[in-house]
């Protein structure tokens, strides 16, 4: 494990995860969640999981954006937090 | 207070994945939207994840698959040392597909009752239900 991209990534994590409870938007919120899922995927390739990064690729950043995306159509983008 | 301040440098992933699962209990506590609510969920979900996986981590140990397997004239001596602990990877797989699976059933339920009740906002729910 490379400790400087460790520590980058998981700033970068906790930005994005912050960040995507904060927009006043729920496709934005949507969109921010797929690039924390990207980010988890990163690092787990760090660590060395690589089984588990592909996954998270997969099935975490692609299918859960788009059930968040087809969610967010079918009922309103309108939030108050 | 100089090896305190060690210790605590020394583990900071543990206190990120900390910083994250609080968010995400942040979220499912005081998010008013629905939505929000569920994306504070899988940060939870996912903080506990990245948890488990960071155990198997070790110093200088490299990803678990065999050297030299394929290549006709054996491997030898496995040593466990020189490979990261796969066990919580397999472990954590399993939860990750579980966690895909409760967030499709808790969209589902948030568009069942955005078609009722026509918002996704928890105070305006509530008081409808309270009128009726």
């Amino acid at each position: 494990m490379v400790w400087p991209i460790d520590l980058a990534v998981l700033t970068l994590v906790v930005m994005v995860a912050i960040g995507s409870l904060m927009v006043k938007d729920l496709l934005g919120a949507a969109i921010l969640f797929g690039a924390y899922s990207f980010m988890m995927c990163l690092l787990w390739t760090v660590m060395g999981a690589v089984d588990v990064a592909f996954t998270e690729a997969s099935v975490g950043a692609g299918v859960s954006t788009v059930f968040f995306v087809g969610a967010v159509f079918r009922t309103s983008r309108r939030t108050r937090d | 207070m100089a090896d305190i301040v060690s210790t605590v440098v020394a583990n900071y992933n543990y206190w990120i994945y900390i910083t994250l699962m609080m968010i995400g209990l942040y979220a499912i506590i005081a998010k008013n939207n629905l939505v929000k609510k569920i994306v504070g969920m899988n940060i939870f979900q996912t903080a506990i994840i990245l948890f488990y996986v960071s155990i198997g981590v070790k110093k200088g140990a490299t990803i678990p698959i065999l050297e030299h397997a394929h290549g006709g004239h054996g491997y030898g001596v496995v040593h466990a040392a020189e490979y990261a602990n796969p066990l919580p990877h397999v472990l954590m797989l399993t939860a990750i597909v579980v966690g895909v699976a409760t967030l499709g059933v808790a969209l589902a339920l948030a568009i069942r009752v955005y078609n009722e009740y026509n918002t996704l906002e928890e105070d305006e729910i509530l008081a409808q239900i309270r009128e009726e």
